[in-house]
């Protein structure tokens, strides 16, 4: 059924909250941003390892918005960059986490018994370490390389996933459609596919927006300590880290990044509360 | 009776879920690939001194009969030797503990004093100047990493305007006070020094807030939203029809069941304040606990992060107990089972 | 003549959604006299428990629209701002009775605590101790044998039927003159429903409190009230004594009413109502009911004005007295 999206409830929802409308302008022109970076910005080739002995250190100016770094490089140029790097990270990490997270939760929520004791108590053991820390522990015993941060922040995603789709899978077990194909004889697999997902889909959805965010602050705060992505790859953190060893000086150096961090999960926390007041989910 | 058994079962809970940290831990340690002898010794060491010391280690034993031995270990309080600081790491943890404890406990109660009746105020001026404002705070704090908060009041409160430290737990001039409990200020009052405690208090500030923000936010947050979930419970019609005063119903009879899931979610989300705390201390050189888990992770000191992962997770386990007996004073259906 | 205790003229409610605006209350009038037991019967959905509610202030928010006027002992109820006649009148000269006894006792505070306090708002003592005397004597009251130990339990505690009697405990310990009760009883099973309305009557009539009860149910109106006001979407449609009205219901949506319920003494199966309460967002012209009703014609679609049919027997049709000639069989 063709029906105009911008003329549903769930669009009035949406649309009448100005947050929700701010949160999805900051995503996209981030996404943009990052995405078009090689021609957005206006010193594509800083991105790398470039050196302008001319231009190091400048303050911000009409030719760079945000000043330049130490090796005479475009801050704003780099920050777009960071945020290709960011992004990259948050999609990597949802994308292994969240499938993860959300099987374990369905299979724990509906079959219940020893499966669920197991599961559920591992996912508890996970949530006693906080996530920077196992993480930090992880990169400890790994090269700190980009791919190995995903890896290690994706280890201690999941169980946030699991413990919410395993609420929200016993809940809707006991409602009368699913017991209903029970009864008719529909497989395990069936409904829990076919049955249960779908309506867990919009949280999920949902909680997959904000932790968008999320991610990235937890990768950002990785990064900051020197576990994560590595030099001459522009990464937002670690562009703060080196930066706060010149303040107050050189402030550009690690405010800009810093405030670019702080828009992005801004961005997606607001489209996640958006989308959560929209969908109605509960979480 | 019910609590206690009800305190039982949490004590229970939180000794397995920390067993099953330390098997967690354990096994990401030894899965890495690598040698830890090796690592230790560097790479000029000798075949023979290696091998010894992976003897030593227990290092040729097959994984479980490994983890026996860290295990017995651990019972008996001894969790090796860091090979970054050479002494027992026992006596590391201990003496970095209590400087990211201190940091930590003051945070907490700023996020509790600050937080929560922000929280209160939104939700009680819904959708009002006053509920933007506080939700704007809120969310600022949840959004921002810590990192940045630390920074940017760095910039402002200690260079532009220079009326706070900028870093460290003490000023220079100024001796620590004698150690009790390893925290400046509770052992400068202790020991009566008044100005030590001041200079001290004066380096918390700035950790402290910047720590404090993103708990901060997300309490505020979890109280607007449970106490709003309350004043559409029909309860809260009943005290306005009884009229009660608009102070108390909203803080007596709309607060108290409102607190009760948002102490839950607190309680959960304290571990992300303890992780932002190893960036605050990055950020001030506070000389806790991050400090010393960065340099053993940068000399690949297995032993010092496996004990601070462990100590940490503790203290969360801890404060989580701390609050499922809040928790349960405030829930009767808890405390009565 | 003396001057009601409560009289409601030109109540209209608009509440602002997504849909526009719901306009939920069309024009209640409606007044209750000292010591009066009166109900409004309708449908769920019909703009009952709005009503009353209206009448404490206990609608709030942005969204509300709310005018006409709502007189109780000569003061004006819309709009009031003062807090002294709140005071006056909230839990002292009118209380109410919820729905769900469990849902409306705070989870988190013993019955000794809510209780106390409600006494000691309603202002006739002040030390916990002499609150404490009442509310024991008060339970007493309601067949409750041993007050201590209600007292020190918690809503979760108590059985519904013993959680409903604590709530008709709270709304009568203060003397009201007037007791709102909001489908009382029906979230619990039916035995104890019964034993609510009697409990509640016998206690009120003993106080001399008028008594406004809002229920679907007609034969809790049979039952419990002296006069009855039928209402459907937002609008009272007609009004009678409770004798009057089931021996000669003169609206066609209050004729329905009684056709739907089931009868003990056997014969047809009770008819159903079809359709349903409309959209207040774009509510029918004219009488709300004429989508709905067998009997609609053209000038059905005009506003109806209540017509007196002598007695107290007042209705809004277009039919008035005619309705019985028709045949309905």
């Amino acid at each position: 059924m063709p029906t105009n999206f911008f003329k549903t409830r769930n669009w009035y929802r949406f649309s009448r909250n100005p947050l929700s409308i701010t949160g999805a302008v900051i995503v996209i022109v981030v996404v943009f941003l990052a995405v078009f970076a090689p021609y957005v910005t206006p010193y594509p080739d800083h991105s790398g390892a470039a050196l302008d002995f001319a231009n190091m250190n400048n303050p911000p100016d009409s030719k760079n918005f945000f000043g330049t770094d130490g090796m005479g490089r475009d801050v704003f140029t780099r920050v777009i960059y960071g945020y290709r790097v960011s992004l990259l990270l948050g999609i990597v990490v949802l994308s292994l986490a969240v499938p993860i997270g959300v099987g374990l939760g369905l299979i724990a929520g509906y079959y219940g018994g020893r499966v669920e004791i197991v599961l559920m108590r591992i996912t508890d053991v996970f949530l006693a370490i906080p996530a920077l820390v196992l993480a930090m522990a992880i990169m400890g015993f790994l090269e700190p390389t980009l791919i190995n941060a995903m890896l290690a922040v994706s280890v201690m995603w999941w169980p946030w996933t699991t413990r919410l789709v395993y609420n929200l899978t016993r809940s809707i077990k006991t409602e009368d459609y699913v017991v209903a194909s029970k009864v008719v004889g529909a497989s395990d697999s069936h409904i829990i596919l076919f049955e249960i997902l779908p309506n867990c889909l919009p949280t999920i959805l949902t909680k997959m927006t904000l932790d968008m965010g999320f991610v990235i602050l937890v990768a950002a705060s990785l990064s900051f300590l020197g576990l994560g992505v590595q030099p001459p790859t522009p990464d937002l953190a670690s562009m703060v880290a080196d930066g706060s060893q010149y303040l107050p000086d050189q402030w550009w150096l690690s405010v800009f990044p810093g405030i670019a961090i702080l828009i992005v999960v801004l961005g997606f926390n607001l489209l996640g509360d958006g989308l959560r007041d929209m969908l109605d989910v509960e979480m | 009776m019910p609590l206690t058994k009800y305190f039982f079962n949490r004590i229970w809970a939180s000794i397995f879920v920390l067993f099953g940290v330390s098997v967690l831990i354990f096994l990401i340690a030894r899965a890495i690939p690598g040698d830890p002898a090796r690592m230790a010794l560097g790479p000029r060491a000798s075949t023979e001194m290696v091998e010894q010391l992976r003897e030593r280690l227990h290092l040729n034993d097959s994984i479980p009969v490994q983890y026996y031995h860290f295990l017995r270990g651990v019972t008996e309080g001894d969790l090796g030797m860091s090979l970054y600081t050479k002494r027992p790491v026992v006596q590391d943890l201990a003496e970095y503990f209590p400087a990211t404890f201190e940091l930590v406990f003051f945070a907490g109660l700023i996020m509790v004093i600050v937080g929560i009746p922000l929280g209160i105020l939104s939700a009680r001026h819904q959708d009002r100047l006053t509920d933007n404002v506080a939700r704007i705070i809120a969310l600022l704090g949840v959004v921002t990493p810590t990192f940045v908060w630390a920074i940017f009041f760095m910039l402002i409160f200690a260079y532009v305007f220079d009326i706070l430290p900028v870093m460290g737990r003490l000023g220079e001039t100024v001796e620590p006070p004698p150690h009790i409990t390893g925290m400046y200020v509770f052992d400068s009052i202790l020991a009566g020094q008044w100005h030590t405690c001041k200079d001290a208090l004066l380096h918390m500030i700035m950790p402290a807030a910047a720590l404090a923000l993103s708990g901060l936010g997300q309490a505020a947050r979890l109280t607007r939203t449970n106490m709003l979930e309350s004043f559409g419970r029909p309860y809260t019609e009943m005290a306005r029809a009884y009229n009660f005063t608009e102070v108390q119903t909203s803080m007596k009879y709309a607060l108290r069941p409102a607190m009760i899931p948002t102490l839950t979610i607190l309680g959960l989300d304290f571990a992300v304040m303890l992780g932002n705390a190893f960036l605050v201390e990055e950020v001030f050189a506070w000389g806790g606990l991050a400090q010393y888990c960065v340099s053993a992770i940068f000399y690949k000191d297995l032993n010092g992060i496996v004990g601070t992962v462990l100590v940490i997770s503790m203290f969360f386990l801890l404060v989580n107990m701390v609050i499922d007996l809040v928790v349960a004073y405030l829930n009767p259906r808890i405390r009565l089972g | 003549m003396p001057s009601p205790l409560l009289q409601m003229r030109g109540l209209h409610l608009k509440f602002d959604l997504f849909e526009g605006r719901s306009h939920v209350l069309n024009g209640v009038d409606l007044s209750i006299k000292k010591g009066e037991r009166v109900a409004i019967v309708g449908e769920s959905g019909c703009g009952k428990s709005t009503a009353i509610r209206a009448i404490l202030g206990l609608l709030r928010g942005r969204n509300v629209h709310l005018s006409g006027s709502i007189l109780f002992g000569g003061n004006e109820l819309i709009d009031n701002k003062s807090r002294k006649l709140w005071g006056d009148i909230r839990g002292r000269r009118i209380s109410m009775i919820f729905q769900d006894p469990t849902a409306a006792l705070n989870p988190v505070f013993t019955v000794k605590d809510q209780m106390t306090n409600v006494i000691i708002r309603g202002g006739k003592v002040r030390s916990r101790k002499a609150a404490l005397n009442i509310a024991r004597d008060a339970l007493k009251r309601v067949a409750i044998a041993d007050p201590d130990r209600i007292l020190n339990t918690y809503p979760f505690q108590l059985s519904g039927g013993l959680a409903q009697r604590v709530m008709i405990t709270m709304a009568l310990i203060n003397r009201p003159e007037l007791v709102l009760a909001d489908e009382p009883g029906s979230a619990l099973d039916v035995t104890v429903q019964e034993q609510t309305l009697h409990l509640m009557s016998d206690l009120t009539q003993e106080d001399g409190a008028a008594v406004l009860i809002i229920t679907h149910n007609l034969g809790v109106v049979r039952e419990f009230a002296q006069r009855v006001y039928v209402m459907y979407a937002g609008s009272i449609v007609e009004e009678a004594g409770v004798e009057e009205l089931f021996n000669n219901p003169a609206h066609p949506y209050t004729r329905a009413l009684i056709d739907a319920v089931p009868k003990l003494t056997g014969g047809d199966l009770p008819k159903t109502i079809e359709g349903v309460v409309p959209d207040y967002t774009n509510p029918p012209t004219g009488c709300r009911f004429h989508t709905r009703c067998s009997f609609a014609q053209d000038a059905c679609r005009e506003d109806q004005h209540m017509t007196d049919l002598g007695h107290g027997h007042r209705v809004a049709c277009v039919l008035h007295n005619n309705i019985n000639r028709l045949s309905v069989k």
